[in-house]
């Protein structure tokens, strides 16, 4: 399975197709396709993960191995020699093992695996090679089971959602190719492949976000998303290129990243390879100060926003950061510095990202804010070095926000509207299965244990305290996580007192509200069930849980191959994680305080001129967007309009005409000597030569068969004659 | 006997027909004289073949006497239809493939 995992993105690739051409003949109209190729590939995912994971049990012996592993344990014990010692065998967290391998682990603990990679040449110009191909190590099998999961619960959910709309086939089509994309993107072996990935999962992002195109900021929203994106695309593609040529004109990931962890690459390729990529990990995952287009993505269906733009596509660029990570790793020399531009650019994204969830009215804004500061958190945690917490917290981020995603479009289903402070209140009474599940992943999103995303974004704390240069970690950052821990745990309060607590404020008549129907509610159990457990998948070393049962997912999922660098893993501290509860818990009291209890100055916005300040500014989103369409856009529109006005009327029309008329005077003088002198002359000439050859020659034709025997004897006798006298 | 009394009668038939063609006006005769031209030819083939001690050659004079018979049935027949239709068989009036 791991040789052939191509199939897992080919089957929603077809049916995409299927959906598009036959769906509105299908009884479901389509659906039934898309849901019957996501189970398919979410089985085959977990073939994949079960594949994977025998892999790590019982590595591959081989010489190759061996060196490499000699190397990676040698590098690592530098930094941290009792850190592996932790790794040792036993079940996994996500439920699928081999038990009872640890005895033979404990002796084996430093055999890296190497990923499996599969690669054809999809052609070949001017002796560099272009290869398609699927690269499958922990991280893969990871997304791949992430995905494959939210996007089959998002498609039966969507069934019930999006039911009867116009274009529910449409809809379903797009869902089978963003999958598709997605999937061929976590799966990518060279970073041209990503890149394709990358770009499709932003074109269907795109067209999903503007699926309601017939309302005007639906369409804009999509449009903004998309050329939002196109400023990041840039960085990426030129990251790219600097890495093709700065690692000996090669696009395979292995090679860049074990060329970069060898030293064979300057620091300075590296470092400007990492701020371009940098800018596309902005744009895409929504970082601080491209993130703009990520609340207007709201504009699309609440599923899309729940699959796309929380669980999936947006972490995309942190998925990008972790693949190319030995380049980020020298290129921002993260393990010996205590601050670089991702730590800083994740760490400022998450306090913005927070602070402005607390303005919103609208629960979809809310949970799009808290995406931004979620994806600003796994950013940080790559920029501080720990790399399986940033990547776990994307693992457990992806469960709990789709679930508050799809919770709250559940409960716009009953109310008709996203408005929280106009159109809800009390809604538990009526919506019990949601407001429950809603709890779970906000509980899990404001990090309190023993939920999902107080593990994680524990590990992310732990890292930013213990790693960087020294071991002194990166003191900026850390502030930073501190401070947003508090704030979503606040705002998720607010968020969840306006809408399931206090008086119902809606137009909907009491009577009509009801709990969605079963296609709704059971992924939001699942995707609930998910947000509670999947912090056992990780739960911290240092013999506090039973060996077999802690740092799974880093055991699983994080390579050992030479191809990633020897990062070091921060210790599980009781300090970190009692003040991180701490402020989670204040976060809660004040927000309960706030809200529930009325406490606190209630109306400070309307006294205050300085509160209210900051409350426009807030409100204004910072005057980012003012600052984007008004004074860049148009600030440059302008003279640029001018400019190509100018252009237009002096150079291209000249041009233009410059060359209309040479042509038409060309034509002339071409039809005028060539056409009629030379050429009619010919044809005119070669008819009259044919008519006078032909008068004279009818002349011998008489019609009399004696006259022609006597030409014929004639000749036969002047032949004779001639043959008789040179030959003879 | 001598090779030259058979090429010497050989080459009078070939001229008597060669005459025959150009200068008679009636279809049948021109006809036989094209009999003669062939058997002119037969006389010939024969000749050498004795001479060369070969029998190619006679069986090479029955082809073209077989030939010489079909196209003499071909010939008399456009004669007779000639003859039908125009009551006449001088070669002197057909031209209306003048050109």
């Amino acid at each position: 399975m791991l040789e052939n995992v191509w199939v897992i993105p080919a089957i929603p690739f077809a049916t995409f197709w299927g959906i598009l051409f036959f769906g509105k003949r299908l009884p479901h109209k389509g659906a039934e396709l898309g849901i019957g190729a996501l189970s398919l590939c979410f089985a085959l995912s977990l073939v994949t993960g079960a594949a994977w994971i025998d892999r790590v049990d019982n590595p591959p012996v081989s010489d190759h191995t061996t060196e490499q592993a000699t190397e990676h344990a040698t590098g690592g014990s530098e930094i941290d020699g009792t850190e592996h010692a932790q790794v040792a065998g036993g079940d996994s967290g996500t439920g699928i093992g081999v038990l009872g391998a640890a005895a033979i682990e404990e002796a084996e603990e430093h055999i890296a695996v190497d990923a499996v990679v599969q690669q054809w040449t999809w052609w070949q110009n001017g002796g560099i090679e272009f290869t398609v191909g699927t690269m499958v190590d922990g991280l893969t099998a990871m997304m791949l089971l992430v995905v494959t999961v939210v996007s089959l619960l998002v498609h039966i959910y969507s069934t019930d959602y999006v039911g009867g709309d116009r274009r529910y086939t449409h809809f379903f089509a797009f869902l089978s190719l963003f999958s598709a994309s997605m999937l061929m993107l976590v799966m990518a072996e060279n970073t041209l492949q990503m890149i394709v990935g990358w770009e499709l999962v932003g074109l269907c992002s795109f067209v999903l976000i503007g699926h309601w195109w017939e309302e005007k900021p639906n369409s804009d929203a999509a449009l903004k998303a998309f050329l939002t994106n196109r400023v990041g695309d840039i960085g990426m593609l030129i990251g790219v290129i600097t890495l093709f040529f700065a690692a000996n004109q090669t696009w395979s990931i292995v090679e860049i990243n074990s060329m970069a962890n060898a030293g064979q690459i300057s620091h300075t390729a590296l470092l400007v390879a990492s701020l371009c990529l940098t800018a596309a990990v902005m744009s895409k995952s929504g970082q601080f100060f491209l993130h703009t287009w990520l609340p207007d993505a709201m504009a699309g269906p609440t599923p899309v926003s729940a699959l796309i733009h929380a669980a999936t596509m947006v972490v995309a660029g942190v998925f990008m950061v972790a693949r190319l990570y030995g380049v980020f790793w020298d290129g921002f020399s993260i393990g010996t510095s205590n601050i670089n531009v991702l730590a800083v650019v994740g760490g400022f994204t998450t306090i913005v990202g927070g602070v402005l969830a607390f303005v919103q009215a609208d629960i979809k804004k809310v949970l799009a804010y808290s995406t931004i500061s979620q994806l600003g958190y796994m950013v940080m945690a790559l920029g501080v070095g720990a790399w399986t917490a940033g990547l776990f917290h994307l693992f457990t981020h992806a469960f709990f926000k789709a679930c508050l995603f799809l919770g709250s479009g559940s409960v716009s289903h009953a109310v008709h509207s996203f408005d929280m402070v106009k159109d809800m209140g009390g809604m538990r009474k009526w919506m019990p299965h949601t407001f429950r599940t809603f709890m779970i992943g906000s509980i899990a999103l404001a990090g309190i244990p023993p939920l999902a995303g107080f593990w994680s974004k524990d590990e992310i704390l732990a890292g930013a305290s213990q790693l960087g240069g020294g071991g002194d970690g990166y003191p900026v950052v850390l502030v930073m996580g501190f401070i947003t821990a508090g704030l979503t745990a606040a705002y998720m309060t607010r968020c969840v007192y306006l809408t399931f607590f206090g008086e119902y404020r809606g137009h909907t008549p009491v009577e009509k509200l009801h709990e969605s129907g079963p296609r709704i509610t059971l992924p939001l159990w699942i995707l609930a069930g998910l947000a509670i457990v999947a912090g056992l998948a990780n739960l911290p070393g240092d013999s506090i849980v039973p060996d077999g049962w802690a740092l799974r997912f880093e055991h699983f999922v994080e390579p050992t191959g030479a191809y990633f660098p020897a990062i070091s893993h921060p210790h599980f501290s009781g300090l970190t994680a009692l003040v991180s509860i701490a402020v989670a818990g204040l976060g809660v009291a004040i927000g309960y305080a706030f809200y529930f209890r009325q406490l606190g100055p209630h109306g400070l916005t309307q006294r205050s001129t300085v509160a209210k300040a900051g409350y426009t500014f807030l409100e204004n989103r910072y005057y980012l967007d003012h600052l984007y369409t008004g004074v860049i856009a148009g600030g440059t529109k302008g003279p640029i309009a001018r400019a190509a006005y100018w252009t237009n009327q002096n150079i291209i029309d000249g041009i233009v005409n410059g060359v209309g008329i040479s042509a038409r005077r060309i034509g002339l003088w071409v039809y005028d000597k060539i056409d009629q002198g030379i050429v009619d002359g010919t044809v005119n000439g070669l008819g009259l030569g044919a008519g006078a050859g032909g008068e004279v020659l009818r002349e011998t034709q008489t019609g009399r068969v004696q006259q022609y025997a006597s030409v014929l004897f004639g000749s036969t006798l002047v032949l004779a004659l001639v043959i008789a006298l040179v030959i003879v | 006997m001598l090779l030259n009394q058979f090429l010497v009668l050989s080459a009078v038939l070939f001229c008597t027909g060669v005459y025959g063609v150009i200068a008679r006006r009636n279809g049948v005769l021109v006809l036989m004289s094209v009999e003669l031209i062939l058997n002119a030819v037969n006389i010939n083939f024969v000749a050498f073949a004795y001479w060369h001690g070969d029998v190619s050659g006679q069986v090479f004079a029955l082809f073209v006497i077989t030939v010489a018979a079909a196209e003499v049935g071909i010939g008399l027949a456009i004669v007779l239809l000639i003859y039908r239709n125009r009551s006449s068989i001088d070669l002197g009036q057909m031209e209306q493939l003048r050109g």
